[in-house]
This record gives structure tokens, C-alpha cells and sequence, in this order.
């Protein structure tokens, strides 16, 4: 039951956040390059307008130009629900194992690559097929950095990582662990379209990969597109919040816990969103071809953690 | 007589009743007469199959009159496991090749090898002794090559395909024949009970032998060269069979041997079968991943899960010499299930294939497109199968794959001690093996699927497209079915795969909750039943609100809202399979070597303006280019030289033969 309550307000909570977190995601970076900027509902009042649009469909699009966006969403709602971002009592059948975690989100990453190629054009395929690549090379780093944070809790259920960590802070600051982290790091921004593997800010063919894929998309189904997107942006930060300082999640259920909860992981995932729109500024976006490399870094890091934590051990 | 011992009786019986149909029907009853019989045979022996796997017993002699032990057929649990697979691809492909065969793939020869490949097949895992293991195994391979040389005088790469397929085969034959020669040898007896027991330095022949054979059976690098010329080529319910059954007879021999003949074998042998795997997971996703034909594509993908099936054979094996029990019996349990699954999936997708090519007659991706909309039910099936070999959930395939990982990550440590240096580093670099496996598939998956039946057709045949028979219809369905049925109910289909190989198989895997699976010795839970009902749980907010939405703002539909920005956006100006996978060509590079050929040809009047370009590149398999060729080139070249020793002269032959008596009586004489 309490697992139940917990899931329901991450996942309300997380509907709200996620389009305020890419409002201030933008804003932060229109008022340091010196813009005024659009204020941070902005994306709220997008999907409003999105919403209230008739979609424009082409003749040969089949129906999952209609089901790809639920598919994203659902994918997208599903980490929020699996994901210990307020609390950690996970469910009992399903705890928040890592693994199914990251392929809950690979329904979505499927989904909006075939969203891509179902609009028949040039552009969509391209993003489809960039954005398959770059989800294929993201896998190992993911894979062996849930294997690293696996190894001092003994589970890759990460409701008992996160606790593990709670309990003996030493685990945080580790040099496994921080290897780990920011292996895993660059991998979730690969996954989510961000600097520097692709740019969210631009319309240009030989930059693209998520914008590409749903340039086809009108209407409400660019609505669902976009509100999935932030919901997996979002919840992964609360991951990586939640396991870089998981300070002030629930652990014992009590209404007290849970509003602290809701407002820690709130401030937390905002502040993360400042730091990575600051990071952003500075960043420029990579070659296509050179992605690998930097994917290949991200995994040598992982690497490093998970043997480094059994020769320590 | 027990069911069991009617159950064989009845393959063997109705397996010469097919034969002497096939041979006396006339031509248009053929097909029909031929898939009912070999239906049946399938039926059968999934029945003794799932008799065998729940614990009966019963066996079948064969009396001979060498001398030598008599032939015995009673398959154990774990011989069981295999019929059922073998016999379930059997009713799909059976119910398929009804309506699907014609012309020469419905040839007498044709429906006479089918139940010979079938029975061969159903019973390889029945046999309790070398001598009718071998004999079953040739049948297989015997109808299995006549199958595939059907269409062979209207299409040349069919006979080329066929002398690969023959001399591989027979290659795998000789070192299976050679390693249970050994281990006969050693021990003194044919059957599998006293092949047991033998010495170190025998048995490390033995497993190298058996490794090559079966190893060769089940498409592994470096000896899966057949694999791309073999079932792109063979009529599509044919490649179904083999790479849904056949293939795991292979697999069976590598638990045989692993598991009964030869189970405490020292450390390299796991770290041997764990390399082979991984190799073949690699290199299989790699070059499905940028193949444009689907047939090929499927056929390496094969040889890519069969990898991944002895990664997770060869990480028990490793794991059980260092006594980490719970890790090693999930991995076994994870190598089965992959099996499994895989033949569930990966003869939906070939049968799927053949279904593309019944209505379109293409298998090149490039020249698909649309068939979603043309071919609902083809499409849904294909879909289903792909998400499987895909492993994403609620399918067969991820449920596998799921606890292949958890047996690798908990396979280092055992009560918080790292258990080996070699296991330390062994399960990370095989964590990372498998991952870059999954997501490869998934970017292969995503482009057979969206290539071939989403956006517009890029041919005229693909949009004139129609969907195929009833008849095929159904067993796509069944198919799909099997893969969404093994990917919701993990946890009964766990627990009785983990009866067949583990002493202690509720220590190993149990079933909990609503079909849901658990690993007690890891404590890992999965319940795909749960995870489909909390993303309904999600899912229905969402779809309310759109449809809703739907009522107020319906939508509008034109024949291309924005094409990219373009107003002339032609169908072949879409996304090839070609170019989707041009990015992972480019990073892979150095490994698939693909040859790149561009001919401009200018205007007339000026370099400066370009007429026509023509680009073509091939990317052929590394491993027949090295490793095959040189070997090749050798053999022919002696063979030319030996063609001048017999140029055909009479004469020289007589000569020929005094000249040995001569030496005969001389060495006689000495």
C-alpha cells in the first residue's frame, strides 16, 4: 500500500516537474548568454497549445505514429513509478531492479525511433537511425555501471542501493563509486539528447537526432513526444541525484517523510537541471562520429569501477 | 507400454507413413497430405516430449546384430526439454509449409526429406547412446541438406549453398564422431552411461572435439561460415526449422556434454566455451546489424543468440568449479531460457520473412516499406518476434536475457568474497558483451521492423502487397503467441527448465506471484504479469485524455505534411536499411571491413558536372575471407596439380596399377 502512495505522488509530482525543470533548464542558459528568455512555464504553455491542435497525419503513416508517443509516455511514467525518487519502498514483485529499469526505458527509446522512420521522409530515418546508434553504444557503460553500484549493496534492485548509501555514506565518495556515477552520467546524456552528444536547442540537419525524429509530428502527438522526453529527462536526473546525494528520501513511510521527500527530490533534481544548463553553456556538441569515443571513455570508466571494486574488496 | 515408449513408436511410424505419402500422392495433394502428417509427427513428439520433461519414463530398443550395445531410445528430462522445442518449431512449420510450398519447394524429394528432418531431430535428443545419436544426427542432416537443395536447378546460390551447408555439416560430424570415438576409447562403451567416467587428458580431447562439432551445429565463429549462404537460401519454412530447431540440437549437444558427459571439468573449458559465445554474440549482432537482406540478417542473428546461449553455458560451467552454485544453476537456467525463447522468436521472424517474400517476392529491405498497413497480421506477428529478439519487455526474449545478467553480476562474489581473479574479470567483460549484444539487436530489430513495414513502399511490389493465406497467418500467430506467453508466465516455464539440468532446482529458480520468477540463491524477482499492469495503470490516464482530445480536435490527413522540409519528397528519397546502418558501419570499421566501390561519371562537356554516381558496397564475412579462403585456394590449387597425374589416359591408369602391384609384391616380399 505504501509503496502504492509512494508511486502515485512521484508519479503526479514528476508530471508537474518535468516541464518546470526544462523551464528552468532554459531559462538558466538564455539569462548567461545574455537573453531575456521565456520565462520557465513556458513548456507548460506549449503542450497546452499543442494539445489544443488538430494533428496533421501523411496518408502513409500507420498507426504507430499514433501509438509510438502513448509507448514513450508509458515508458516514461513507468520510470517514474519504478524509480526510488521520493522513496524507496519499492513493490514487492516488481522492485526497481536496474536492469528492467533500463529496459522500461529502451520501450521508449524503440518507440520514438519508429515514430522517426514511420513518417517516410529523409529527415525522420536519420534521426531514427543516429539515435539507435547512439542508444546501442550507450548500453555497455549503463549495463556495467549498474554492475558496479550492484557490487557493494549486492543487488542491482536500486531501492537497497540507495539505501546501502544512506546508511554508510563512505560508499558515496568511493573512488568505485564516483567512477560509477559519472560513467553513468554521460550515458543518461546520451540517452536523453543532451549536450554534448546531441544539441535540444537546434533544427539543423547535420546536428539533429531527437528533433529529427519527431519533425513529422503535429499536434498532440508532438505533445505526448515532448512530455515523454522530459519525463525521462527528469526522472534519470532524480536517479542520479538520488545516488549522488540521497539525503531526504523516504525510507519509512510517514506523511511528514513524504513531504520532505517530495520537497528534497524536487530541489534536488532542479538544482541538477541548473548545473547541467550551466555545464551546457559551456559545452559544444560533438561530431556524430566522434560520439563513440566519448562513449568508449564513459565505458572504460565503468569498467574501471566494477573491477577496481572487486580487487579492492 | 508406457505413453512414452507409443509416443516414439508413433514418430518413427508415422514418420514412414509421411515418407511413403510424399512418394505416392498425387502432386496437388502433396503439400496438404505431407504438413498434416508432418504435423502430427511434430504433435507427437511434443507430447512425449512434455512427458519426458515432467519425469516419465519409457525407452524404445532397437535390437542389432553387431556386436555391440543395442540402440536405446529413452529421453531424460533434459532430452525431453529439446523434443518439445524442436517438436513446437515443428507444428509451426508444418502448419506453414501447407499453404506455403509450391513449385519445387513442394517437389516429391521435398515432402520426403521433411519427415526425415523432423523425426532425425526429435529424436537426436531421445537417444541414449552414441551410436543412435549419430545415426538420428545424420538423418537430420541428411533431410535438412535435401530441403534446401530443393530449388536448386532454377537458382545456382542454392548449390553452392548446399556443398557449404554438406561440408560443414559433414565437418561437424567427424569431430562429434571423433570426440565420442575418444571417449569410447577410454572407457569402453557406446552408451552415454558409461561414457562418463574417464581420465583428465581424454576428456580434454574429447571436449575440444565436442566443442568443434557442436559448436559448427549451433553456428558459433569461426565455424558458422554456412550460416549466411545456408538459410538466406533455403525456402523460408526451411530456414525456420533450422534455425528454430536444428540449431538447438547443437545446443543440446553442448549441455550433453557439459552437463552429463563430461560435467567437473577444469576452469579453462567455461573460460573456452565463454570466449567462443562471446565472440559469436559479437560478431553475429555486428554483421545482422548492417545487413540489408532480411533473410542474412536473421541468419546471423542466430548465430548471435546461440552465442549468447553458450556465454551463459560457459559462465556456469566456470561458476560451478568455483562452487558459486545459486549464480551458476541461473546461468544455466538463463542459457535454456534463451534457447527456448529464441526458437519461439526466431522462427516467427524467418516464417515471417517467407511471408514478405510470398507477397512481395523481395527479401532486400531497401526495396520494402509500408507493409504494415498491407500486411496487419504479418506485421503484428513480426513485430511481437522482433521485440523478442530485441529482448525488451513482456517478451520471451528479455525475460532471458534479464537472468543472464543477474547470474553474470552475482557470479564474482560469493557471501561478499571475490571467488576468482578469472571469474572477476571474466563476468564484467561478459556483462559487457552481452549489453553491447542488446543494444546492437535492438538498432538490427528496429530497422527490420521499421524498415520493412512502416513509412511508404520503396518499390512497386512492396505496395502491391497482399496478405498471405489463412494457413500461414494462423502459425505467424501461434508464433507470436508463444513469444508473448513465454514472456508473461516466466516463472512456471523457469522453474520446469530448471527440473531438467539442476539437482536442486527449487534452490535455483522458483515461481512467484502471477507467473512471475525468482532466483532465490541471487534474490532477484521479476513479475512481467505486475509490470504490465502498472504500465496499464499509467497507460490509462493517458489514453483517455487522447481520446478525448481525439473527439475535439480530429485529425487531419494530407498526403505529406512537411516531407523534411521539401515538397518533392519521393518514397526512395526515405531512410534505406543501407543507410540506417551507415553510422555503425562507419564505427565499426576496422572489424567488418566493408569494400566500398564509387564510379562518377561525368557529363560530356564538362568533369565539372556529374551525370550519374554509382555506389556499391559489400561487406562480406571476415572469417570466410581469412580464415577459409587460404584453405580454399589450397585444396584447389593441389587439386589442379593432381589433375595432371589423371589426365583420363587408359594407358596411364594400367601403368598406374602395375606400378602399385609392383610395389605391393616387392613390400610382400621383404
Amino acid at each position: 500500500m505504501n509503496a502504492i502512495i509512494i508511486a502515485f505522488v512521484q508519479v503526479v509530482l514528476f508530471i508537474f516537474l518535468a516541464p518546470v525543470l526544462i523551464g528552468v533548464i532554459r531559462q538558466v542558459r538564455a539569462t548567461i548568454e545574455g537573453r531575456a528568455g521565456v520565462g520557465i512555464w513556458q513548456p507548460w504553455r506549449d503542450v497546452r497549445k499543442l494539445l489544443a491542435k488538430n494533428p496533421v497525419r501523411a496518408t502513409d503513416s500507420s498507426w504507430m505514429l499514433r501509438a509510438g508517443p502513448v509507448a514513450l509516455v508509458v515508458s516514461s511514467l513507468l520510470l517514474c513509478v519504478l524509480l526510488p525518487l521520493v522513496g524507496t519502498i519499492p513493490f514487492a514483485l516488481v522492485p526497481s531492479d536496474l536492469f528492467v529499469i533500463v529496459s522500461v526505458m529502451l520501450i521508449g527509446v524503440v518507440a520514438l525511433a519508429l515514430v522517426g522512420l514511420d513518417g517516410g521522409t529523409a529527415f525522420g530515418g536519420m534521426g531514427s537511425s543516429r539515435h539507435m546508434t547512439v542508444a546501442a553504444l550507450v548500453e555497455p557503460t549503463l549495463l556495467l555501471s549498474i554492475y558496479a553500484f550492484s557490487i557493494p549493496a549486492g543487488t542491482s534492485t536500486l531501492s537497497v542501493i540507495v539505501e546501502t548509501r544512506l546508511l554508510s555514506p563512505e560508499v558515496i565518495i568511493s573512488p568505485v563509486s564516483v567512477l560509477a556515477l559519472v560513467a553513468l552520467s554521460i550515458a543518461i546524456m546520451a540517452e536523453t539528447a543532451r549536450l554534448p552528444i546531441d544539441n535540444p536547442g537546434t533544427h539543423l540537419e547535420v546536428t539533429m537526432l531527437h528533433e529529427a525524429m519527431i519533425l513529422e509530428a503535429s499536434g498532440r502527438d508532438l505533445a505526448w513526444l515532448e512530455v515523454g522526453s522530459w519525463l525521462k529527462l527528469a526522472a534519470l536526473l532524480g536517479l542520479v541525484s538520488n545516488l549522488a546525494v540521497p539525503w531526504g528520501i523516504v525510507t519509512d513511510f510517514s506523511a511528514i517523510g513524504l513531504a520532505v521527500g517530495v520537497v528534497s527530490i524536487t530541489v534536488k533534481v532542479l538544482l541538477l537541471g541548473v548545473l547541467l544548463s550551466v555545464g551546457e553553456v559551456f559545452l559544444a556538441k560533438v561530431r556524430l562520429f566522434q560520439v563513440p569515443e566519448l562513449l568508449a571513455g564513459s565505458f572504460a570508466l565503468a569498467f574501471l569501477a566494477v573491477t577496481a571494486s572487486y580487487l579492492v574488496a | 507400454m508406457t505413453g512414452m515408449e507409443a509416443g516414439l513408436l508413433l514418430q518413427l511410424g508415422l514418420g514412414a507413413l509421411a515418407v511413403v505419402t510424399a512418394l505416392t500422392a498425387a502432386p496437388s495433394l502433396r503439400s496438404r497430405a505431407g504438413g498434416i502428417l508432418c504435423a502430427l509427427i511434430a504433435v507427437t513428439g511434443f507430447l512425449t516430449g512434455l512427458g519426458a520433461m515432467l519425469g516419465g519414463t519409457g525407452s524404445l530398443r532397437i535390437s542389432i546384430t553387431l556386436p555391440m550395445d543395442p540402440l536405446v531410445l529413452a529421453p531424460d528430462r533434459l532430452g525431453g526439454l529439446f523434443m518439445l522445442i524442436v517438436s513446437g518449431v515443428g507444428i509451426l512449420v508444418s502448419l506453414y509449409s501447407m499453404s506455403s510450398t509450391r513449385g519445387p519447394d513442394a517437389s516429391r524429394t521435398a515432402w520426403v526429406a521433411m519427415p526425415m528432418f523432423l523425426v532425425g531431430m526429435q529424436l537426436v535428443p531421445a537417444a541414449t547412446d552414441s551410436v543412435s545419436f549419430l545415426l538420428a544426427w545424420e538423418i537430420m542432416t541428411l533431410g535438412s541438406t535435401l530441403l534446401l537443395l530443393a530449388d536448386h536447378a532454377s537458382r545456382t546460390r542454392v548449390a553452392s549453398a548446399g556443398i557449404w551447408y554438406s561440408a560443414m555439416s559433414q565437418l561437424s560430424f567427424f569431430f562429434i564422431l571423433a570426440g565420442f570415438a575418444v571417449l569410447a576409447a577410454a572407457s569402453g562403451g557406446t552408451s552415454f552411461s558409461s561414457l562418463q567416467a574417464i581420465e583428465p587428458g581424454p576428456a580434454n580431447v574429447a571436449f575440444v572435439l565436442f566443442l568443434l562439432g557442436f559448436g559448427g551445429k549451433a553456428e558459433l565463429v569461426p565455424l558458422h561460415v554456412w550460416v549466411p549462404r545456408v538459410l538466406p537460401e533455403a525456402p523460408s519454412h526451411v530456414s525456420a526449422a533450422m534455425s528454430g530447431a536444428m540449431v538447438k540440437i547443437g545446443v543440446y549437444g553442448g549441455l550433453l556434454v557439459c552437463v552429463r558427459l563430461l560435467p567437473d571439468g577444469p576452469a579453462w573449458w567455461g573460460i573456452a566455451i565463454m570466449v567462443v559465445g562471446g565472440a559469436s554474440a559479437l560478431y553475429g549482432i555486428l554483421q545482422a546489424s548492417v545487413s540489408s537482406d532480411l533473410k542474412v540478417l536473421l541468419a546471423y542473428s542466430t548465430t548471435e543468440n546461440m552465442g549468447l546461449v553458450f556465454l551463459g553455458l560457459g559462465a556456469s560451467m566456470l561458476l560451478r568449479g568455483y562452487d558459486a552454485q545459486a549464480a551458476a544453476d541461473a546461468a544455466l537456467v538463463a542459457a535454456l531460457l534463451l534457447a527456448v525463447s529464441h526458437a519461439a522468436f526466431k522462427s516467427t521472424l524467418f516464417l515471417g520473412a517467407g511471408a514478405i517474400i510470398h507477397a512481395t517476392g523481395e527479401r532486400n529491405l531497401d526495396r520494402l516499406g509500408g507493409l504494415g498497413a498491407r500486411m496487419p497480421v504479418t506485421a503484428t506477428a513480426f513485430g511481437i518476434a522482433s521485440l523478442g529478439a530485441a529482448a525488451i519487455p513482456i517478451t520471451s526474449g528479455f525475460v532471458a536475457e534479464w537472468m543472464l545478467l543477474q547470474s553474470l553480476i552475482h557470479g564474482g562474489r560469493l557471501d561478499g568474497a571475490v571467488v576468482s581473479v578469472a571469474a572477476s574479470v571474466a563476468m564484467p567483460v561478459a556483462v559487457a558483451v552481452v549489453a553491447l549484444t542488446a543494444g546492437l539487436a535492438l538498432l538490427t530489430f528496429v530497422k527490420a521492423y521499421g524498415i520493412a513495414f512502416l513509412a511508404r513502399p520503396r518499390s512497386i511490389e512492396a505496395a502491391d502487397a497482399r496478405e498471405v493465406p489463412p494457413l500461414m497467418q494462423l502459425s505467424l500467430a501461434l508464433g507470436a503467441l508463444f513469444v508473448l506467453a513465454l514472456g508473461l508466465l516466466p516463472g512456471p516455464i523457469a522453474a520446469l527448465v530448471a527440473h531438467t539440468v539442476s539437482p536442486n532446482p527449487d534452490a535455483a529458480v522458483q515461481s512467484v506471484g502471477l507467473g512471475g520468477v525468482s532466483l532465490p540463491g541471487i534474490g532477484a524477482v521479476l513479475d512481467p504479469i505486475m509490470l504490465v499492469v502498472l504500465s496499464a495503470l499509467v497507460a490509462i490516464p493517458v489514453i483517455v485524455s487522447i481520446i478525448v482530445s481525439a473527439r475535439r480536435y480530429p485529425h487531419r490527413t494530407v498526403e505529406l505534411p512537411w516531407g523534411g522540409g521539401g515538397s518533392r519528397a519521393r518514397p526512395r528519397m526515405q531512410y534505406t536499411a543501407t543507410s540506417y546502418a551507415e553510422p555503425l558501419m562507419r564505427v565499426f570499421d576496422d572489424v567488418l571491413k566493408p569494400s566500398r566501390d564509387v564510379q562518377v561519371t561525368h557529363v560530356a562537356e564538362s568533369r565539372y558536372l556529374v551525370e550519374r554516381v554509382r555506389v556499391e558496397q559489400r561487406v562480406s564475412d571476415v572469417f570466410e575471407t581469412r580464415l577459409y579462403r587460404p584453405v580454399l585456394n589450397l585444396i584447389q590449387r593441389y587439386g589442379i596439380v593432381v589433375r595432371h597425374v589423371a589426365n583420363g589416359s587408359i594407358h596411364r591408369y594400367l601403368s598406374y596399377s602395375f606400378v602399385a602391384l609392383l610395389i605391393v609384391l616387392i613390400v610382400v616380399s621383404l
